[in-house]
């Protein structure tokens, strides 16, 4: 992290203090406090803060446990069916059952139905339109004259001869990609209703399994849907590609904006129907066979894609959120977990609930964002780790593990190689995401887009499966199950966006405990009890300023991207004040303190 | 040259004024809504946008999920309307609103700061806001009855828009908060409404009649059950033991259709595709005031669908269900005899060749 108060003796330094709050195109309400050095162009302190709450661990309690994925949907309106998912694979945990082969696939092919659709949106009709060139205009004009002088070099393929072609496609509502994309962002979510019914709260997504009524015809209805996105993908990724190749080339510098260490979270999704059987015992097995690998990186290392590690490293801090310490009054739930390993008080299963409304102060307290951190033991460190929006950390990981191979998708230690088949406009194409030195919003973007693809040939392989099962007459897609008295369970599962857990522990028949851990607490942390910023905060100190309006008509721009580039989804927002911002301190020479 | 034909009266007119919604996302909420309503396609987000149909006001959609804009940009849209320098506006509210009295020096939720840089809490904006708006619509379950965050226990003491303000509450121009429920509300629910809505703020749609909750009465006027694919199921007295494969009545399987009113059935989610009950998921009565606490556990039959299935299950179910059957293998399965490739005409016309 880059802290810098101090100036220099010989330098003028002018400060700002500004913040953005709500931040737009994203999913709640988050808010982004900044301090910022216009002399040296770079960010000195970032605040995230959120300002809602709403306490669904608090009135989950006592609850039948059976209603907990239709309770737990509610939180959040653009993850919600993963949030339903995550929970359905938490209570097939405690109840001890497996769906029938068609039920997983069916959790698939909705959950690879909403990343297609959850990217493409968020792509092209939320965080892009930061890339557009109303946008760009408004904050580089000069970049965008050079823009309009270079060829993509992706024309070809997605028919937009320059660059700045394809920003006025970006443009919001006037773009004919941003328009496209707001169809594609509808027609995927028909493919989402197929099997979950509806969107974003489904209505067929169960423990046990699914209850839509799956026919032939379902399958075709999402098949012809399927290949429409994927002849759609196949101009996305060039299309991305040359506009962020294009940034990177032309402001030197560019892959420091939203810069962090490369510490990553992801806990893998979609399961393998042959390998997973819901026991925490095996999961570890299950765990590396799913379709995304999971993992996690600490300083740009993995070292880990076993779900049981990961699960016991899982630690809940507060420090800034607006919530009294539970450990102060309460003995833990779990002291051990169903392998007879030892479970830290701070982890979900023991963590309990105490909210504390208070005035916002950036020195104390300032966010309802409590902050996860994973404990590595080598270091006896809670690292605080960020999702990477989702699609970066999962193929980071992927691509490092090395362990999945599907015919349309191979992971190879360094890279993920995706063979889009033919389409109604377009041949096959291979195309390859490599793991890139660094992380930072470019490359989180760029990972976006390239799960697009990935994402869709997930759907595409599933639905290969499904329809055998469908046409040998397997069509069962639920099991039965009774509630057991006692249970402690973990459904692990990735929102579009990054990790998503779901701790429970069942008491007399009821629900004990339930904690859910979507990627915004990952990512949108505040300053935990180490002073450990959050992800945000942390990336957004990172960020050189590359904006060419001075104080006076800052954008904000650059930290817009940053913090966009985590695919921010807070049912909480980032802060700037006025536009004009509000001159903290102008400092000439340091006053007395050398 | 003449001027342009008018297709709907005072076209020209209302087509110049310009409505603005003011749509706050910041209640207790999931912005489950917001997302919703830009996968409508009866009218489309662009639609509206456009004015894509006759006579309507330009609108201009002021939405978090959607804006161009960011921070004090986007919010300045929030102090014009209380200005006055926005008339006339909508004033759109989604997430329950929680009860600010009992939150001390702190806050729940809010949106924007005020000059001593504490937020600007919903409680507060609704108050500023409500007197000055054409209408206040509640969209979601959360703003128009509590929903989820307002459940048994909960911490914030949440409640609907109608709960705060009043259930006689009326806008400057007259109208009830205008409810649209579902969790979240179906899209195209929500997109058609404030379509009436604009051409209603026109002159051209007279007051859209309400129910006693609030709801539009064209969309929530049937119950879940009455518009169900698998009603006749129930009919029969014939009902699916479990979900999934088993297309029959889903009652006994939780389904809670018969005492919710939604248009979901014949609506379906997305364009028409998707839906509940009509395509095996149980009817979690999620546009109801008493959801979700009166409906739980939401997977188990309730006591008074027990009374009725089995009412339905051993006295004329079955027999309706094997007359109907009869019916159609030993009747209207069959062809009429007088289809047939034999030298010879039977269809009763008297052929005169």
């Amino acid at each position: 992290m880059a802290t810098v108060e101090t100036p220099r003796p010989d330098q003028n330094v002018m400060v700002k203090e500004m913040s953005w709050d709500p931040i737009t195109r994203i999913v709640g309400s988050l808010g982004i406090h900044t301090e910022i050095d216009f002399t040296n162009s770079k960010v000195n302190k970032c605040y995230s803060t959120s300002m809602v709450f709403r306490g669904f661990d608090i009135f989950m309690k006592g609850i039948d446990p059976r209603d907990a994925h239709f309770i737990t949907s509610r939180i959040c309106g653009i993850c919600g069916d993963n949030h339903a998912t995550c929970s359905c694979l938490n209570q097939n945990m405690a109840y001890g059952v497996k769906p029938p082969p068609l039920g997983d696939l069916a959790f698939n092919l909705a959950e690879s139905a909403d990343y297609m659709f959850d990217h493409a949106i968020f792509n092209d009709c939320m965080a892009n339109v930061d890339f557009c060139e109303q946008m760009v205009k408004e904050t580089n004009p000069s970049l965008l004259e050079k823009a309009e002088t270079t060829p993509s070099p992706g024309g070809d393929i997605h028919g937009y001869k320059t660059i700045a072609d394809i920003m006025r496609a970006l443009n919001p509502f006037t773009g004919e990609f941003y328009l496209e994309t707001l169809h594609v962002a509808r027609y995927t979510r028909e493919m989402y209703c197929l099997f979950g019914g509806r969107h974003t709260h489904p209505s067929t997504i169960l423990p046990g399994g699914c209850s839509a009524d799956i026919t032939h015809q379902t399958c075709t209805d999402y098949y012809v849907r399927l290949m429409r996105y994927i002849d759609y993908v196949k101009r996305t990724v060039p299309m991305h590609d040359d506009l962020y190749d294009f940034f990177l080339q032309e402001l030197p510098g560019y892959d420091m904006v939203g810069f962090r260490e490369t510490n990553l979270v992801n806990w893998g999704s979609f399961d393998d129907p042959d390998y997973v059987d819901y026991d925490y015992k095996t999961m570890t097995d299950w765990g590396r066979a799913r379709y995304i690998t999971p993992g996690v990186a600490i300083n740009g290392e993995l070292i880990t894609t076993d779900l049981v590690e990961i699960n016991l490293m899982i630690r809940i801090m507060l420090g800034s959120s607006y919530f009294d310490d539970w450990t102060d009054s309460t003995t833990p739930l779990v002291t051990k977990d169903p392998l007879g390993n030892p479970v830290d008080p701070r982890h979900p299963w023991n963590k309990r609930t105490l909210p504390k409304p208070q005035k916002r102060d950036y020195a104390d307290k300032y966010s309802w964002v409590v902050s996860p951190r994973m404990y590595d033991k080598r270091t006896d460190t809670e690292v605080c780790c960020d999702t990477g929006g989702g699609p970066f950390a999962r193929q980071w990981c992927t691509a490092k593990a090395g362990l999945v191979d599907f015919g349309y998708v191979k992971a190879t230690g360094h890279s993920i190689q995706m063979v889009l088949p033919r389409t109604a406009s377009a041949p096959e194409m291979e195309i390859e995401w490599h793991v890139p030195e660094k992380s930072n919003a470019i490359e989180r973007d760029r990972a976006r887009t390239y799960h697009q693809a990935y994402s869709a040939l997930i759907g595409l392989h599933c639905l290969e499966r499904a329809l055998k099962e469908v046409r040998a007459g397997r069509t069962k897609s639920w099991n039965d199950f009774t509630v057991p008295d006692t249970a402690v369970s973990v459904g692990f599962h990735e929102a579009a966006r990054g990790v998503l857990s779901h701790h429970m522990v069942i008491q007399d028949g009821k629900i004990e405990n339930y904690q859910p851990y979507p990627p915004t607490p990952w990512n949108a942390s505040p300053r935990d009890t180490n002073g450990t910023p959050g992800p945000y905060e942390d990336a957004v100190q990172n960020t050189p300023i590359f904006e060419e309006n001075g104080p006076e008509n800052f954008k904000g721009i650059d930290i817009m991207r940053a913090v966009r580039s985590f695919d921010p989804c807070l049912p909480c927002g980032v802060h700037m004040y006025d536009a004009k911002g509000r001159v903290k301190k102008v400092m000439h020479t340091p006053t007395g303190l050398a | 040259m003449a001027t342009q034909t008018e297709f709907v009266p005072g076209q020209h007119d209302t087509e110049a004024v310009t409505a603005h919604v003011l749509w706050m996302t910041i209640g207790l909420s999931c912005e489950g809504d917001s997302v919703a309503m830009t996968s409508a396609t009866n009218p489309s987000l662009e639609d509206i946008i456009t004015q894509a149909i006759p006579g309507m006001p330009k609108v201009v959609i002021h939405n978090q999920v959607i804006a161009y804009e960011v921070g004090d940009e986007f919010i300045q849209a929030w102090f014009d309307a209380e200005e006055g320098k926005l008339d006339p506006f909508v004033l759109v509210i989604e997430g329950s609103v929680p009860n600010e009295n009992i939150s001390g020096e702190g806050y729940f939720t809010g949106f924007g700061v005020k000059p001593d840089g504490q937020p600007i809490t919903l409680n507060e904006w609704i108050d500023r806001l409500a007197p000055k708006a054409a209408a206040v619509v509640a969209v979601g379950t959360c703003a128009t009855y509590g929903g989820i965050p307002a459940m048994k226990n909960n911490p914030t003491g949440a409640m609907g828009v109608p709960d705060y303000l009043g259930w006689d509450w009326k806008s400057s121009a007259g109208l009830p908060v205008v409810c649209i429920p579902g969790c979240p509300a179906q899209p195209d629910n929500m997109t058609e409404t404030l379509l009436y809505l604009a051409l209603h703020l026109a002159g051209l749609a007279p007051v859209p009649e309400l129910d006693e909750a609030l709801r539009p009465k064209w969309l929530f006027g049937r119950t879940v059950h009455e518009s169900c694919n698998r009603a006749a199921f129930y009919e029969h007295g014939d009902f699916a033991t479990e979900y999934g494969s088993d297309h029959r009545c889903l009652v006994k399987l939780g389904c809670k259709g018969p005492v919710v009113k939604c248009n979901v059935p014949v609506r379906g989610w997305v364009n028409g595709l998707g839906g509940c009950p009509n395509v095996g998921g149980i009817c979690m009565a999620c546009t109801m005031p008493g959801f979700p606490d009166k409906y739980m556990p939401f997977m188990d039959e309730s006591r008074n669908a027990k009374a009725s299935t089995t009412l339905a299950k051993f006295t004329y179910g079955p027999l309706l269900r094997w007359g109907r059957n009869r019916s159609i293998k030993n009747n209207y399965d069959k062809e009429p005899e007088w289809r047939h490739n034999r030298s010879e005409l039977t269809t009763g016309y008297q052929k005169n060749w």
